[in-house]
């Protein structure tokens, strides 16, 4: 079956299986309005997607959320996907984890446990995300010790955590990390709503690397560290996703399949559900999977670049997100006509302007900008990353049961 | 790490605990498997890696390989790709 049309595989399977979370991360990369109406899978429901994905060459699998640990039935999940030969990694904030869970998930045959951290300072963490956390998550990253886990560690960077790069590879030393991962805030969903405050300055970037750099020749042989540039400071765009619909599926947790994990907001598209389709039509037939691949749809200045190919004309939705344009050049290009818009928060962060303060991803805080969307209350690209038609979910509910 | 690795025959290798080899269907061929990551492997890559089960010496995975696919002289293909291996912490010593 794999492979067709000179498609490739989805090799990569990301699971979100729930938007509930404990945290309140102000750069969260969930949908802003996932606070809609919807319905979680149902464990049989993960266990057909699972099947199908791996019938067409997937072997990555990512448990992801929200927080993973809130579906009661991860363990079930864990071990349906281990006997079928996926590599099972499971992305966490930790929160949720006790011993009994971890000796249960590794008991299913989970492989791998990434354990996000915000900042290295226990006051740093809990503010950006607005939880008390610290202290749970470094006897997290002990259990994972304890059942023999290989450890790595993700942090997101962004301008208040940036410069404590060293403090946090030095306690990510101390935990006996293997791998870290220092990923700056990639500007979508959350992250976007909080642009000004969260964009680094250049020069942060640059420290921080360098910082990275010396940190890495010290601990070579022991460590693994992976610093990922923001693309705001470049000059060409990321080859998103490796490419619309080449390697990676991601299932929401309502069952929404998309070549990655925002671009529900993308308009005039419809992405298929696995309620309704199997994840073969979904991944070679349908419209949604389709749009973007190959470079037919290109127009200029990307469509005659030479460069074309490397970048594959950038991310479709941080074009939108700037341009308004589904099929323009990603606007970090310089030779995207909309690369001043990139420029203009760059110079913004360096100024430090912030015009509002800062916005915790809560159940509560998406339902309110769903509504303010349908109204006047946000700026023009802020209103472009609300799903087209989603409803906002009644106040004080739990996320993810309506009954539709 | 930086000084050459030296493979001999008589020593015993393990795919390494971080990595997990495994056949598979859809590409055809065997992949090792780490976190977030995938290593697609070519045949003779494969072929070496699932005979290193911390048991077997280099030179019985030597023999078995030559008598696999009917040939002589791999001796040194298969230590230079040992020595590679072992850069790449895919395989460890027992």
């Amino acid at each position: 079956m794999p492979s067709r049309n000179g498609v490739g595989m989805p090799m990569w399977l990301l699971a979100e299986v729930t938007y509930r979370c404990p945290l309140h991360c102000v750069f969260c990369y969930n949908p802003v309005d996932y606070a809609k109406q919807h319905r979680e899978l149902s464990t049989e429901e993960w266990k057909r997607v699972l099947r199908e994905s791996r019938e067409l060459g997937a072997a990555q699998l990512g448990l992801s959320g929200g927080e993973p640990l809130l579906r009661d039935d991860l363990e079930e999940i864990v071990r349906e996907a281990r006997s079928l030969g996926y590599y099972t990694n499971l992305l966490t904030s930790g929160v949720g984890m006790t011993e009994a869970r971890i000796a249960a998930l590794k008991d299913a045959g989970l492989d791998h446990i990434q354990l996000s951290f915000q900042d290295s300072t226990k006051q740093m963490n809990d503010f950006l995300s607005s939880t008390r956390t610290f202290d749970l998550k470094m006897k997290v990253a002990a259990l994972i010790k304890q059942y023999d886990y290989p450890m790595v560690l993700n942090c997101v960077l962004h301008r208040y955590n940036i410069d404590h790069v060293q403090q946090i590879l030095e306690m990510a030393e101390a935990m006996g990390a293997e791998y870290v991962e220092l990923a700056n805030t990639q500007f979508y969903s959350w992250a976007y709503l909080n642009r000004d405050q969260l964009l680094p300055t250049l020069e942060q970037v640059e420290r921080a690397e360098a910082v990275t750099d010396a940190f890495r020749e010290k601990v070579k042989g022991r460590m693994r560290l992976f610093f990922v540039m923001p693309d705001y400071h470049a000059t060409r765009p990321k080859k998103c996703t490796n490419g619309w619909g080449n390697l990676f599926i991601t299932v929401q947790a309502d069952g929404t399949v998309l070549p990655c994990h925002v671009a529900g907001m993308l308009p005039g598209m419809t992405f298929p559900n696995v309620r309704e389709h199997s994840m073969e039509w979904a991944w070679y037939d349908s419209p949604g999977f389709n749009r973007f691949r190959g470079d037919g749809w290109m127009k200029d200045p990307c469509r005659t670049c030479p460069e074309k190919e490397k970048d594959l004309g950038g991310c479709r939705c941080q074009a939108y997100m700037i341009t308004g344009d589904v099929e323009a050049a990603d606007p970090v290009c310089d030779k995207s006509p909309h690369h001043d818009r990139i420029l203009e928060s760059v110079a913004r962060a360096r100024a430090g302007v912030t015009e509002k303060p800062i916005v915790f991803r809560t159940d509560r805080e998406s339902r309110e900008l769903m509504k303010q969307c349908g109204g006047e209350g946000l700026k023009t690209d802020e209103r472009r990353m609300f799903e087209p038609g989603a409803k906002v979910s009644a106040p004080n509910t739990r996320i993810g049961r309506d009954t539709t | 790490m930086s000084d050459e690795p030296i493979v001999t025959v008589e020593q015993v290798y393990a795919v390494a605990k971080l990595f997990r080899l495994q056949w598979e269907p859809a590409q055809k061929a065997y992949v090792l498997l780490y976190p977030e990551g995938m290593v697609r492997l070519n045949q003779s890559a494969g072929e070496i890696l699932k005979r290193l089960d911390g048991k077997q010496t280099v030179a019985d995975v030597i023999a078995d390989c030559e008598a696999a696919f009917n040939a002589q002289g791999l001796a040194q293909d298969v230590i230079d790709f040992m020595v590679g291996a072992i850069r790449q912490g895919w395989v460890l010593r027992v």
